[in-house]
């Protein structure tokens, strides 16, 4: 049973990928690292639910079968197939964001790092549905950056997706989705909280692609 | 086997000789290299010559699983020009629908009328239809914001990536006289002059170029336009025993052809520039997307439709 579970998980997360290929054509743009399997925090602009699955699916295999993406609980537990697919098909850290849990979601991202896996995380915390390109980021890059020095913090631009499926639109356009990877970044010696967040989040901006139309 | 297989076979065996001699060239180039050093120009010319491989190897299956496999090959050649073409435009979330439209009821819709042969339907579908009924669409969403710039922008893809490819499986609907089931070869002949001329205003534009025709456009010049032009022609005239034109209609036929599609390259290389992108995608290896690919093809197909059309059937 557990095999034919995986076995299916596979299933799904190829033909996630195939359908994602086919439609938009996504293609990783490695602007400032190497597509080699080293630890990693790919941190990542967040304006529509395709967002994980686009970056997931240009990562090479041998990557992609170390990555897990940094989800919300109340999101993929929400009913049986959610439950399948965030944590068996994308290998979701599932964190839950409600103050009053015990387990607190920090614990659980570091836990995953020491396991030695690389992580997606939105460090916006939420879909950003505002025309600025990016949200103020909440601290949990800091504190991972902090907690475990030696992980490349690595921004991770999504291109396109607000055309390709706009919030309240039901049909995808099949418009080319790009996602782009820039050089890492790390906390420095002293670097305050919120001077290391204006950083990350400039690092991430800079990869936008210019809006000449 | 029917004589029109037996020349999109002897066809495609001249398009495999010419380019077993290019990878033949390009790998006793690189063999005498020495090692570790990495010519960047020769590793661009054995890319595209291995993308030339896989195009030939499609073109030519689907010229020989005949009227379907055409229709299938350009309709997807189709639908990756607009995605490329769409996704540097000017659109609002109010175009959504008509966009959405656009991709899944213009462009099948479009193929169907080419597969049914109805050419006074083709031929007038998307410059009347969808050029009054996608804005309405917009329009209803009342967002006026930049509107005029995101409907015409959207009209040009339409017209680029829809009509004009269209036009290439279109050829198959001309009726000539003496030529029956043959028109499938004006195709091949269509899609060889144009893109064999492209590669040889290329290589003599490289050689003997001077004057560029507008240098903050693109390279081009007219020394290059001239050989490549005249070069298409010799090819046309090479080729004219797979057409109705006899030698001097063909060299005729593939000038024209060829000319209007080096101009056509530069209208988009200005759309390129404006937009301030290198390449449309990546989808082909070392030549960017389809639209970089099939850019003189998409503006000689509707000029050499017609033209045949007038003076031929």
């Amino acid at each position: 049973m557990k095999f034919l579970r995986q076995f299916a998980a596979r299933i799904v997360g190829q033909s996630i990928r195939i359908f994602a290929r086919a439609i938009t054509a996504v293609r990783a743009d490695w602007k400032g690292i190497e597509p080699v399997p080293r630890q990693r925090v790919y941190f990542a602009n967040h304006t529509s639910n395709a967002d994980m699955p686009m970056i997931w699916s240009v990562l090479p295999p041998a990557m992609r079968r170390t990555v897990r993406p940094v989800a919300a609980a109340d999101y993929w537990l929400k009913n049986k197939l959610r439950a399948f697919v965030g944590p068996e098909v994308f290998n979701c850290v599932l964190v839950d964001r409600r103050p009053e849990v015990k387990d607190k979601p920090m614990d659980k991202i570091i836990a995953a790092l020491d396991e030695g896996s690389s992580l997606i995380i939105f460090p916006e915390g939420n879909r950003n549905m505002t025309d600025d390109p990016l949200l103020p980021f909440k601290a949990g890059l800091y504190n991972m950056g902090v907690a475990r020095p030696e992980v490349d913090l690595v921004p991770t631009w999504v291109a396109n997706l607000t055309a390709i499926m706009p919030k309240g639109e039901i049909i995808p356009l099949p418009l080319i989705c790009t996602v782009t990877f820039g050089e890492p970044i790390h906390v420095k010696d002293g670097e305050s909280k919120d001077d290391f967040l204006k950083r990350a989040s400039d690092a991430l901006v800079a990869l936008a692609p210019e809006d000449r139309t | 086997m029917s004589p029109t297989t037996e020349d999109i076979l002897l066809l495609a065996f001249g398009s495999f000789g010419i380019l077993i001699a290019m990878t033949f060239v390009g790998e006793v180039l690189r063999a005498r290299e020495e090692p570790g050093f990495n010519n960047p120009v020769l590793d661009t010319y054995m890319t595209r010559v291995q993308s030339w491989w896989g195009m030939v190897a499609f073109v030519g299956a689907a010229l020989l699983l005949g009227k379907p496999g055409i229709m299938t090959l350009f309709a997807f050649a189709s639908f990756a020009a607009l995605r490329e073409f769409l996704t540097l435009t000017a659109k609002a979330q109010a175009d959504h629908l008509s966009l959405a439209l656009a991709f899944f009821a213009v462009l099948p819709l479009q193929y169907i009328f080419v597969g049914l042969g109805w050419d006074g339907l083709y031929a007038i579908f998307i410059p009347v239809y969808a050029f009054l009924l996608l804005p309405i669409v917009s329009a209803l969403r009342g967002n006026s914001n930049r509107f005029l710039m995101r409907v015409a922008e959207t009209q040009w893809a339409l017209m680029i990536a829809i009509f004009c490819v269209s036009h290439v499986p279109a050829l198959m609907n001309l009726d000539i006289a003496g030529y029956g089931d043959r028109s499938l070869l004006l195709v091949a002949f269509l899609v060889m002059v144009v893109q064999l001329g492209d590669l040889l205003e290329y290589f003599f534009g490289r050689r003997i170029g001077k004057n560029c025709i507008a240098h903050e456009l693109s390279p081009k010049t007219w020394e290059g336009v001239a050989c490549g032009v005249v070069s298409a022609m010799l090819i046309g005239g090479l080729l004219s025993w797979i057409t109705p034109f006899g030698v001097f209609g063909a060299m005729a036929m593939a000038g024209v052809a060829s000319l209007v599609g080096m101009f056509g390259s530069l209208v988009v290389s200005a759309i390129k520039r404006d937009r301030g992108v290198k390449d449309w995608s990546h989808l082909i290896p070392g030549q960017g997307g389809f639209v970089d690919q099939l850019d003189s093809v998409i503006f000689a197909a509707p000029i050499f439709y017609h033209l045949t059309k007038y003076f031929y059937a």
